[in-house]
């Protein structure tokens, strides 16, 4: 293997890191304002699956054969409504969050699944967002791969992070997420309706993990298959964690995460070796989910910057 | 934490009832709208699961490890940690316990082995339950996400075991290579209750883990400790408790008796561990202990009820051709509208209680409250 070879290597791995940092990156970024606002989200595994689902169902020549663009919009909806539910459960209901999130998670997993076997007999394909080559950018030696071959769900998430911290740090709606995350009780002294602020990013937040899962279904794979996401969903969660619900720090979460996701296909490309005999690929599938328990641990520094509201329920004169 | 339901009062018995008909409701919705009849679909569930003696016995057998699953899941969130790892705790069990029967199997008395490999099962299980368990109490690492992501390293641990160290020599002989492991020796295996159906003693372990659970948690000091953790960690510092000492202790007890499940599943029904051994069983066994309350004796006929549903859901998919995932989404729904709820639960009990302070008779016993009282 040449030098040349190496780099080029390198470069397809890393297009290949920031393609499926796509996912990770959506369901994350919601979560930073859910989690910004007081809300623990962990529903986002079964949204992440509903919208990959019903993406791929629309977009499908075996479902409605629509253009993809109706596609993400319908998992945008369909998010969204799930987050709506996950809002009156938790806000207006105030349910303990962890456990009627794992309950949102073994809704949107039985009924994908339902909906895949009732409606899609088994496989599903589709012809979903293309690679969109950026004039100019794409030409640019191994940085055009890497960074301006994308389809256009993986720029769209890319963009969000700038814009999300624009809006967290620097708008009037950011200032009341803030708030209303840190201390609802003043938030609400001030005159900002608390139930308010967290059905909207609740909403926000289910509307961006249906986007997540459409982001694997339609843009990067596209294919669905039964519980697709494995794990992708809570990850996203710990990358809150690990990004100390900082948008710029989640995003270098979903880079590092994606490389680790995508160990085993380079192991099996390459015919990667330790001592002369492959590596069981099944270890290597477990390299992502032993490196979310690291970082969870090494993240635990980050806790001082965690919103003080965090699954706390507000009822108004009582906290 | 709202988990601490410990009244009998006929509201709180009632709202799990009220939560799981609005789920059947609710499910049976999707399934109209899907083209399927759901009073026809329910109808066949209810028929394979209670028609005959062997339906009946088939639900006995699959309430077996969601209920000894569910009793560990009771320790740990009346500890007040959210223990999601049931799944690969007993997937480390039963692969465990299968080691161990097929390795040393030979070696031991038959009277000694089956408890043995049992205990295999439930020590694998806790120390799975311990790492979540550990950085929990150490790190303050949130249990929900640390006991997935364990869920899902358990799941290529296992098939990296039964793909390679642990394949059946068989299958390497015949070179087919199917991920399983070997067949256990026949004295590790329990005994069957009423052949030819699959019923066996693991019930009994089932019933009498739900009494020893109960009693370590309403009669001893650990239990109570465990449950005071649960209730408030603050007050429970305060009052000398050992806060991250009871955290790990929760995920721990939890992880063994879901570790055992799998070995009492390995031991009585399958006699091998395969690819897709006992999925979705966790989640289950988490539903099931919701459903109960968080009352281990609650989980006995909780875990018989979902033990139905799964039964009926084998029929519902064979004759009706309804999949089987309906029942997840059934238990989803379950969790969401058992965990909502406990407002009205909370509502009313704190309604009462207040009734109850102002109806109090002014009576000379009554000392007069003092300042610190009042205050609280």
């Amino acid at each position: 293997m040449n030098n040349l070879n190496i780099v080029q290597i390198g470069a397809e791995a890393l297009a290949l890191a920031v393609l499926f940092a796509t996912p990770f990156l959506f369901a994350a970024l919601g979560e930073v304002f859910v989690q910004r606002s007081g809300v623990l989200n962990l529903g986002v595994e079964g949204m992440m699956l509903m919208g990959a689902f019903t993406s791929i169902y629309v977009v499908s020549s075996k479902g409605l054969g629509a253009d993809p663009v109706i596609g993400l919009l319908v998992a945008m909806v369909v998010g969204a409504l799930l987050g709506l539910a996950m809002a009156v459960v938790s806000v207006t209901l105030q349910a303990e969050q962890g456990i009627s999130g794992i309950g949102f998670t073994l809704f949107g997993l039985g009924l994908s699944t339902l909906l895949f076997k009732l409606l899609a007999g088994g496989v599903i394909t589709a012809r979903g967002f293309q690679s969109l080559y950026i004039p100019g950018l794409s030409d640019i030696p191994y940085i055009g791969k890497i960074l301006f071959q994308q389809n256009v769900l993986t720029y769209l998430a890319f963009a969000l992070v700038p814009i999300s911290v624009w809006v967290l740090n620097k708008t009037t709606w950011g200032l009341q997420i803030r708030a209303v995350g840190q201390n609802p009780a003043a938030a609400d002294a001030m005159g900002v309706n608390v139930a308010r602020v967290r059905y909207l990013t609740l909403i926000f937040g289910g509307m961006m993990a249906g986007v997540a899962g459409a982001s694997l279904s339609i843009a990067a794979l596209p294919v669905f298959q039964e519980n697709m996401t494995e794990g992708r969903g809570f990850i996203a969660v710990a990358l809150v964690y690990f990004g100390g619900w900082s948008p710029w720090k989640v995003m270098g979460g979903a880079l590092l995460f994606s490389i680790a996701n995508n160990l085993q296909y380079w192991a099996q490309n390459y015919n990667l070796q330790i001592a002369g005999s492959p590596i069981a690929p099944n270890l290597l599938l477990m390299v992502p989910y032993v490196l979310t328990i690291l970082v969870l641990v090494f993240a635990r520094q980050r806790r001082r910057q965690e919103p003080a509201a965090l699954t706390k329920p507000f009822t108004r004169g009582e906290n | 934490m709202n988990l601490r339901i410990s009244r009998s009062d006929f509201i709180i018995a009632l709202a799990p009832l009220i939560a799981f008909l609005l789920a059947l409701v609710a499910g049976g919705g999707i399934l109209l709208v899907l083209g399927k009849n759901p009073i026809e679909a329910y109808g066949v569930m209810l028929d394979g699961a209670f028609g005959n003696e062997a339906s009946l016995f088939r639900t006995l057998t699959r309430a077996t490890p969601l209920l000894i699953i569910a009793v560990g899941i009771c320790i740990a969130f009346r500890a007040g940690v959210i223990n999601i790892g049931a799944e690969g705790q007993l997937f480390v069990g039963a692969i465990s316990a299968a080691g161990f029967s097929i390795y040393a199997g030979a070696q031991l008395p038959p009277i000694l082995l089956v408890p043995l490999t049992l205990l295999v099962g439930m020590i694998a299980g806790a120390l799975w339950g311990a790492v979540p368990g550990f950085l929990k109490a150490r790190f303050d690492v949130n249990e929900i996400l640390s006991t997935v992501m364990m869920n899902e390293i358990a799941v290529q641990l296992l098939l990296f075991l039964l793909s390679g160290p642990m394949i059946d020599p068989e299958q390497l002989a015949q070179g087919t290579r199917v991920p399983q492991s070997a067949q256990l020796p026949e004295a590790s295996w329990l005994a069957r209750l009423a052949p030819p159906s699959q019923l066996h003693t693991g019930l009994f372990i089932g019933l009498a883990a739900a009494v020893v659970v109960y009693l370590l948690l309403w009669r001893t000091t650990t239990g109570f400790r465990i449950r005071a953790v649960g209730q408030n960690r603050d007050a429970s510092r305060y009052a000398g408790i050992s806060v991250p000492r009871y955290l790990m202790l929760g995920l721990v007890l939890s992880g063994a008796l879901a570790g055992l499940a799998g070995a009492v599943e390995v031991t009585g029904i399958t006699h091998r561990v395969v690819e897709g051994f006992a999925v979705g069983y966790g989640f289950s066994g988490i539903v099931v202990a919701l459903f109960g309350r968080l009352h281990p004796l609650g989980a006995v006929p909780s875990a018989f009820l979902f033990g139905a549903l799964l039964v009926g859901a084998d029929k519902m998919q064979r004759t009706m051709q309804v999949p089987s995932a309906t029942i997840t989404v059934l238990q989803g729904l379950v969790v969401i509208f058992v965990v909502s709820s406990d407002f009205w639960v909370r509502r009313y009990t704190a309604r009462r209680q207040a009734r109850v302070a102002t109806n109090m008779p002014i009576t000379p016993e009554v000392t007069p409250a003092t300042p610190s009282e009042v205050s609280a």
